[in-house]
């Protein structure tokens, strides 16, 4: 572990009420849930359900039209938050910054708050991207990669933060499957060294019952079920089960008046 | 535009607070303010150097034909130094980086680079706004000061070629040393340093408050332009008159 770190341990997060509307559509609609310190969370549900928008809240991005966001136990709005606690957000998109290279952006935080000195900054970042299975691309600038390698990038520059809460938007939805279990694999790993709490939003079902201690299906700016994945699998809530088992049919049904004659 | 008066103030007077952080920031500051001079140096020498003639030569015939010609190298002198030059290198660089400032802000902002600087507890205003502030204020200024050189120089030559003036060189620049003192060049690079605050705030707050993908950018760089270009014309006339009472 690093020295420079000063609580290694995850923190809390409780969301309560939690409202918002965006020129009068109510896109969160009373979100209430806990996330214990050190437990994977997922959350799943159809596009435009309200994940993203979630997790800006969770992060303090967006100010709540009602309710509250806790980190252990203190509101994010309150300004000294984010000097108090390490707190990451891995975007849906990346949002790298275009004008730095990929090194610079994976450095940048260190770089800014001046954490370490520039050697010890590039080895840190060489080290993150291995993480993620990235290699050679330091100097390259964000918009030579293609989608899946922004969102790995975006991962190492979070784990650079040594967070004590992060946050992933669809980490794997534009990943290979291979990459995929990589990401799989350090998000576990991270849980497993240094206790960080994960909120991960995902579609992705493997990753979902891979990596989750918990899962929250949302739909419509509301939660329909949580709890652990055996449980969320046993759900009778036919949305559930319809989103869980979703697959699409190789051969299209019958129709109802062939079965007739067979 | 007039209902963000109160933003863009509180933006700049955010910035200001901001100003001890500037050492910290001091590589941005640079690559900003190499970047103005790089995009318009050239543009400013040829811009002045027609103003400086154009005014000679609709001035010039006049005088001589009164027998004032003498006062030609003051009157393009004095009105290169404390309005032209300040006001027209404005408007230009206010087209030229002020632009660019609300596209790229603007951008960072629509593709979500400013939340990611804020995740990282990354002031976006000490990160983004400070240095091209800061670039600004010294860059517009220098900017000026050659436009005012190349101005009169460019009213010199034509004062010298044109052959309904024909006054040489020297007297051009004789005239001009008696009516024009530092303190006008003074006043003119003044009311620069106030043009190029009002550029880089108004840019900035544009950027940042874009919204809306692409077209939204568009949309924010024709307001911080116009809006830039609209304050400096209005701020222009106050502070001329400001300064005239401190002149007495
Ligand atoms: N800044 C915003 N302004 C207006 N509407 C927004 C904004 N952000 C999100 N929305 C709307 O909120 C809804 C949920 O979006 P989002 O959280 O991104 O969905 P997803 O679950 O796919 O991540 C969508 O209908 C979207 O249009
Ligand atoms: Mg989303």
């Amino acid at each position: 572990m690093n020295a420079s770190a000063p609580n290694p341990y995850g923190v809390s997060v409780q969301v309560r009420g939690l409202r918002k509307s965006f020129d009068g559509q109510e896109v969160l609609k009373g979100i209430d849930l806990e996330v214990r310190p050190g437990e994977i969370f997922v959350i799943m549900g159809p596009s435009g359900s309200g994940k993203s928008v979630l997790l800006k809240h969770i992060i303090g991005l967006d100010p709540p039209d009602d309710g509250e966001i806790l980190i252990n136990g203190e509101s994010i709005q309150t300004p000294e938050i984010a000097s108090k606690y390490r707190l990451a957000l891995v975007f849906q998109s990346g949002a790298l910054l275009n004008s730095l290279t990929v090194g610079e952006n994976v450095g940048l935080y260190l770089t800014e708050h001046r954490l370490k000195s520039p050697e010890e900054i590039s080895k840190i970042v060489s080290e993150k991207l291995e993480a993620v299975g990235l290699k050679d691309v330091a100097d390259k600038m964000p918009n030579e990669l293609s989608g899946g390698m922004k969102k790995r990038v975006a991962i190492a520059r979070a784990l650079v933060i040594e967070p004590q809460l992060i946050l992933y938007d669809e980490p794997t939805s534009e990943l290979d499957p291979l990459s995929a279990v990589v990401i799989g694999e350090e998000i576990l790993k991270l849980k497993n060294e240094i206790h960080v709490t994960s909120i991960v939003v995902s579609h992705d079902r493997e990753l979902a019952f891979g990596v989750a201690d918990r899962i929250a299906v949302i739909n419509d700016g509301r939660i329909v079920t949580i709890g652990t994945p055996d449980e969320v699998k046993k759900t009778s809530d036919p949305l559930v089960q319809r989103f869980l088992n979703a697959d699409f049919k190789r051969d299209p049904p019958k129709p109802k008046a062939y079965e007739k004659f067979t | 535009m007039f209902e963000n008066i109160g933003e863009i103030v509180l933006l700049f007077w955010r910035t200001l607070l901001a100003l001890p952080l500037v050492w910290r920031q001091r590589q941005k500051v640079f690559e900003q303010f190499f970047e103005i001079g790089n995009a318009s140096l050239l543009m400013v020498c040829i811009l002045s150097f027609f103003i400086g003639g154009v005014l000679a030569l609709q001035t010039g015939p006049l005088l001589t034909e009164k027998s004032l010609g003498s006062y030609l190298g003051g009157i393009v002198g004095y009105s290169i130094c404390r309005e032209l030059a300040p006001i027209m290198m404005s408007i230009l660089i206010a087209g030229r980086i002020g632009s660019a400032m609300a596209a790229e802000i603007g951008s960072m902002r629509v593709y979500q680079e400013i939340d990611a600087l804020r995740t990282m507890n990354i002031n976006p205003i000490h990160y983004l706004v400070l240095p091209r502030l800061v670039a600004m204020a010294f860059a517009l200024p220098m900017l000026v000061i050659v436009a005012i050189l190349v101005g009169w120089f460019g009213g010199a030559v034509v004062a010298e070629g044109n052959n309904h003036i024909g006054l040489s060189f020297q007297a051009f620049y004789f005239s001009l040393r008696q009516f024009v003192e530092s303190k006008d060049v003074a006043n003119g690079i003044f009311k620069t340093f106030c043009f190029a605050l009002i550029i880089a705030v108004v840019s900035c707050h544009q950027g940042l408050m874009t919204i809306g993908g692409p077209r939204g950018i568009g949309r924010s760089v024709t307001k911080a332009v116009v809006n830039s270009i609209v304050l400096i014309v209005i701020f222009d006339y106050v502070l001329t008159r400001v300064l005239m009472l401190f002149n007495k």
